[in-house]
């Protein structure tokens, strides 16, 4: 075996041998996954529930439009308290051709989707009660449009914070761990080059991203979640590559400043954390203000991101890899070079 | 400077900010020998070593190791010369048996020589043994077999029976004699006199980074005009008249005995004799501790 191949070997043993990192690298990611999958997969937003008192053809109208949910209740004044109470934005009593409208002033969303539903489906019956033609016609018709459901934002989300934290964590925590150990020492004593001992390194960090890549995107196409992959989704395997290669220069990083495990520790943490929530891991940013958005590009995180769900959701080809692969690159030669300057295979 | 000495280490000045940890170290060491580096904490035993691996770079002073500079690193150099650093550096979670294939790989030797060294250092059944769930003197033994994975010349060990209770320090003795029984070279620090005159066919003394002397201990001891130790059981004599007897050139006690030094142990032991004050009796002649005492003017206190 060539020193590639068993420092290699050595290394993946040392990572797959740690209960804790296993943890940290498959199973914690997994369960955030199953857990916002299940929270957020209900599909796009909940129909609205209104208590509703009576009957009558508007009421019928109004439950044929899908927009809101009714929860009978007996007196109308047990309605308005619950509005009162919060329980339900509005509350409607429906008597023969009278119709009363309550509705919560704090959610002026709903509030205001309750008003308008209401005032349209009143208005349709009075006009068809008139007997008199509209006089403006309404032509309306769906189009596919570029939202996601949950779980085709959260499995490359995830993936690639995943990617992303335990790239960082492996090699830094490595390198600190075999520098304080003296272990970086003795393979310095043998004729082995710094370019193996990294490769190596780089190659375990791959060798965990297509790991988690696996697991994830399994799991997310259960049919507890039913994500369906995308045309070209096997362009996310150079993109995991890129990926990880740009993580592991910052783990280099960080291995080379950080002067103890938990420094190692503390500073990954201050990197990643942020960077997931700002990267649009867990939630989409389209409705982020944009000072948010702009920052964001800046993250090697975001581009990532965009870039798995381009090609596992999108369906788009290998143009959408084009930014995110620059980006990563860019910030590896960038970060690479700076490792380079401060790395030693010494403490002192 | 005689030809063909494995080590050649001249004039070697290191310094630390204000203190000059190795302050004008000069030795050979010849192919086969067991050389001892021998000294309190501090004395610049360590850095001695690192400067002759090619691990640090001398301030002042030359090193030739095979005829060759170790620094900056010497990749020519490397294959033929095994180190145990003072740490234990071992791959986290990989058994004995792993550590010493993996070691073997990086000098791209074959790992059925490696093995062999877990049977050199007494660790065959520990082979599929995890290292953090071997024990101390486990470890240093692992560690020494590492050191020796791909077959060195010479071997450079630092402190190796630092911290192992006294059976696991004896233990180790014959794992090292049995190094050297293969004809390698050992250049090895400790701070165990006892050892060192034990185990070493030459040791340098070295104190406050210089080396005091060096030559075979028994010979540095006998150099010595040194006197003769006798213990006998505390309490039997007074300390103070122990120190009026004959013969008597120092005496001292601590909880277990009466120490007394002579130069004429003859007349002492008679003396004792004669008052029947001679429970516990133990004669030492002298040590390198002597040695040590009699170059620093200092007891000897690792």
């Amino acid at each position: 075996m060539t020193a590639f191949k068993s420092l290699s070997v050595a290394m993946f043993k040392g990572f797959f041998r740690e209960r804790v990192a296993l943890f940290f690298t498959f199973l914690m990611p997994l369960m955030f996954l199953v857990i916002f999958g299940l929270i957020f997969g209900g599909g796009s937003s909940n129909k609205t529930k209104i208590d509703v008192v009576g009957d009558g053809p508007v009421l019928t109208a109004l439950g044929s439009t899908g927009i809101v949910d009714f929860q009978r209740v007996d007196s109308f004044d047990k309605a308005v308290q619950a509005v009162r109470n919060g329980d339900v934005p509005a509350a409607i009593s429906v008597q023969g051709n009278e119709v009363q409208l309550r509705y919560a002033a704090s959610d002026t969303v709903q509030a205001a989707t309750v008003q308008a539903v209401v005032g349209s489906v009143i208005d349709h019956v009075n006009l068809a009660a008139s007997g008199k033609p509209p006089a403006v016609k309404l032509k309306s018709q769906q189009v596919e449009d570029s939202s996601l459901t949950a779980i085709q934002y959260l499995t490359p989300g995830i993936l690639s914070w995943g990617l992303a934290t335990s790239a960082i964590f492996g090699s830094a925590l490595t390198l600190v761990n075999w520098r304080k150990k003296q272990v970086l020492r003795r393979i310095r004593l043998a004729p082995v080059g710094t370019s193996t001992v990294i490769s190596s390194r780089l190659l375990v960090t791959i060798g965990t991203s297509v790991l988690q890549a696996i697991l994830f995107v399994a799991v997310a196409m259960t049919p507890v979640f039913g994500l369906k992959l995308a045309g070209q989704w096997w362009l996310a395997l150079p993109l995991l590559v890129l990926g990880s290669l740009s993580f592991f220069s910052i783990g280099v990083l960080v291995g080379a400043i950080a002067k103890s495990e938990e420094a190692a520790t503390g500073i990954t943490n201050v990197i990643v954390l942020p960077m997931a929530f700002l990267s649009g891991t867990f939630f989409p940013l389209q409705n982020a203000p944009q000072w948010l958005q702009t920052v964001s590009e800046a993250l090697p995180l975001r581009h990532l991101n965009d870039g798995m769900v381009d090609v596992l959701v999108r369906g788009k080809g290998i143009e959408a890899l084009a930014t995110p692969a620059a980006v990563l690159i860019g910030f590896t030669v960038v970060v690479g070079f700076a490792a380079s300057r401060v790395f030693s295979w010494e403490d002192s | 400077m005689s030809k063909g000495s494995t080590i050649v280490a001249e004039g070697l000045r290191k310094r630390y900010g204000d203190l000059w940890a190795v302050d004008g170290v000069s030795f050979t060491v010849g192919e086969g020998e067991f050389f001892g580096i021998l000294g309190p904490n501090g004395a610049g035993k360590t850095t001695t070593l690192e400067i002759i691996e090619g691990l640090r770079e001398p301030d002042e002073g030359s090193v030739r190791l095979f005829g060759e500079n170790p620094w900056p690193r010497n990749t020519k150099l490397l294959p033929r010369i095994g180190v145990q650093l003072q740490a234990s550096s071992f791959f986290e979670k990989l058994t004995a048996r792993e550590q010493l294939e993996t070691f073997a790989s990086l000098y791209g030797v074959s790992s059925a020589k490696a093995l062999d060294m877990l049977e050199l250092v007494g660790l065959t059944d520990k082979a599929d043994t995890r290292e953090n769930k071997l024990s101390g003197g486990q470890r240093q033994r692992l560690s020494i077999a590492c050191a020796l994975a791909h077959d060195p010349d010479i071997v450079f060990l630092d402190e190796p029976t630092a911290a192992l209770d006294p059976q696991a320090r004896r233990n180790l003795w014959d794992v090292l004699r049995a190094i050297k029984d293969r004809g390698k070279t050992i250049v090895y620090t400790t701070h165990y006199l006892d050892e060192a005159e034990i185990l070493c066919d030459r040791t340098a003394i070295m104190d406050k980074g210089r080396i005091l002397a060096m030559d075979a201990p028994a010979t540095l001891v006998r150099g010595l005009d040194a006197p003769t130790h006798v213990m006998i059981e505390r309490g039997v004599i007074p300390l103070e008249e122990a120190k009026t007897l004959a013969g008597v050139e120092e005496a001292s006690d601590d909880e277990v005995s009466l120490r007394l030094s002579t130069r004429n142990p003859a007349k002492l032991l008679s003396t004792l004799a004669e008052r029947g004050a001679l429970e516990g009796l133990q004669v030492r002649g002298a040590t390198l501790e002597d040695v040590f005492l009699e170059l620093t003017g200092r007891e000897y206190r690792a």
